[in-house]
């Protein structure tokens, strides 16, 4: 790299970490005007808890919480995992056939009907308290946005390009492979970024219905015992957990689809 | 038969709408000699790229013959380079990457078909864009790299849809030089699709004239030239009878 691309780069990077600012003034303020709204209410703190003893009382139980975090952690990137190769393969399938398309879609659709609260009981029925129903719940919520983005992405491939690789002889999986998957990724990293900021909701769900240990469970355990601070707590960790895997599927974009970053801008 | 590239022979194209007919190609005679260029030339919305669709094997005509090498029999697809008006390259594949498309095609592997393409870059002069995505080329680089592509799959046969019509007058200036030596250097056969009268006389050895829809050729113009060709021979008196001929005869074919 030159002297002035490198320089041109460092811009790059500057602008990017300033285009979080306004959301970090946003809710520094918030924060501040919920610690003065506490503070100046006289409000009991057991019913709300401010920002300042909210992180107390989460560094105070961070033996406890970081447990609960990792086993959260575990089930969501198992969950996310699996709903990815799920709604690839399912993307495809769509893909197939306009008989496959019909077939296929609606039953997709009424899957995403379901509620997944009522769901929940029962897969803790079929498969116990352990890591398996929390993992399926969290496949049931991501696998939808990752096939849909995706499967429009294939059919979003320009027809000039499809002959052109017809006229070479192309076959259909070549086709495929070669251009219309390539093709569909940034809409599939886009049903990906959704699916992220799922998925960590999915795992606590999952828990709150039953659980050996996990986020879902310790909250609600916080919440029957009225200690709405750790509630807030775990919801904190929650938040920052999807906050971490949502960068970490832009950063995972970013490496593998180094072309769009210029088309995009 | 056997010296000819490409032979047509009264094909026609029908495309059925639930309602009627719609009759694109009117029986279509014409033929392109190894190491020929032939130009197509007709209004807009004619049919000529229906009939270019025919000759790459990714349309059927309703009826007539379409042979490439002698051989009517053979599934034509594969047989010909085909460049559609666009360059339609691949965003995500670098230059290099998009021109051995078609070896990738035909399961080539990837050092043979990167050393091919290397070469055929070095060669006309895009050596240096070897490692750039297209998002950071001039729209003439793209045509030159989808040339390229073309090229590296086929080189004895071309099929040029209208692959300069997007280009401002002095880099298409550029690119029809470019595809001329190319054309010399590689022996290629060539049919070509323009509306533009003065490209056509400037790079072809025949011309067909075809009519407004349903296509059928009106005039089939020798262009006698001599190669290598030169803008300034544009200004020939004998060009500019042509070209006067020409733009008269589609004049009559245009329809408001």
């Amino acid at each position: 790299m030159s002297a002035v691309a490198q320089t041109q780069y460092r811009a790059a990077n500057l602008r990017r970490v300033a285009n979080y600012g306004p959301a970090v003034v946003l809710t520094v303020a918030l924060l501040l005007l919920w610690e003065l709204f506490v503070r100046a209410s006289q409000i009991s703190p057991r019913l709300l808890p401010s920002p300042i003893a909210i992180m107390q009382a989460l560094f105070a139980n961070w033996d406890v919480i970081s447990g609960h975090t990792l086993q959260t952690l575990l089930e969501t990137v198992i969950g996310l995992a699996i709903a990815t190769l799920l709604g690839l393969a399912i993307a495809i399938l769509l893909d197939l056939s306009s008989w496959t398309r019909k077939a296929i879609y609606p039953l997709l659709v009424t899957s995403q009907t379901i509620p997944i609260i009522a769901l929940a009981p029962l897969l803790v029925i079929w498969f116990g308290y352990d890591l398996a129903p929390k993992v399926i719940i969290v496949t049931l919520y991501c696998f939808f946005p990752i096939a849909v983005s995706c499967a429009d992405g294939l059919l979003g491939t320009d027809a000039d390009l499809l002959r052109l690789m017809q006229s070479m002889r192309a076959s259909r999986w070549q086709i495929l492979w070669l251009v219309r998957l390539p093709g569909a990724m940034p809409s599939f990293f886009s049903g990906l970024r959704i699916a992220a900021t799922y998925s960590v909701t999915g795992a606590i769900v999952g828990e709150y219905v039953a659980a050996y240990s996990g986020l879902g469970l310790y909250m609600e355990e916080a919440a029957h015992s009225f200690a709405v601070v750790l509630v807030f707590a775990a919801v904190l960790v929650t938040a920052i957990l999807s906050l971490l895997l949502f960068g970490f599927v832009s950063l995972l974009e970013r490496i593998a689809l180094p072309w769009y970053q210029g088309t995009r801008s | 038969m056997d010296t000819h590239k490409l032979v047509i022979q009264g094909v026609t194209r029908v495309f059925r709408d639930r309602r009627r007919n719609l009759e694109v190609l009117m029986p279509i005679d014409l033929t392109v000699a190894n190491g020929e260029f032939v130009t197509i030339i007709g209004p807009s919305g004619c049919g000529k790229s229906t009939l270019f669709n025919i000759v790459a094997g990714v349309d059927e005509p309703s009826a007539g013959l379409v042979a490439i090498d002698g051989d009517a029999d053979m599934k034509r697809a594969g047989k010909a380079g085909y460049m559609p008006q666009q360059p339609l390259l691949l965003p995500w594949r670098t230059v290099e990457e998009n021109v051995m498309l078609g070896l990738d095609v035909r399961h080539i592997p990837r050092k043979q078909a990167l050393e091919q393409a290397h070469e055929l870059l070095k060669r006309f002069g895009l050596a240096e864009f070897a490692q750039n995505y297209p998002a950071t080329l001039s729209g003439g680089m793209r045509q030159r790299v989808a040339l390229l592509r073309t090229v590296l799959f086929n080189a004895s046969f071309l099929l040029l849809d209208e692959p300069f019509g997007a280009l401002d007058a002095l880099t298409r200036l550029s690119l029809q030089m470019w595809l001329l030596d190319l054309w010399q250097a590689l022996h290629s056969s060539v049919l070509f699709i323009t509306h533009d009268v003065r490209e056509a006389i400037l790079l072809s050895d025949r011309i067909y004239v075809l009519s407004a829809r349903p296509a059928h050729v009106l005039r089939v113009a020798e262009v006698d030239l001599p190669r290598p060709r030169q803008q300034g021979q544009l200004a020939l008196e004998q060009s500019v009878r042509l070209e006067q001929e020409l733009v008269a005869l589609l004049m009559k074919e245009q329809r408001l």
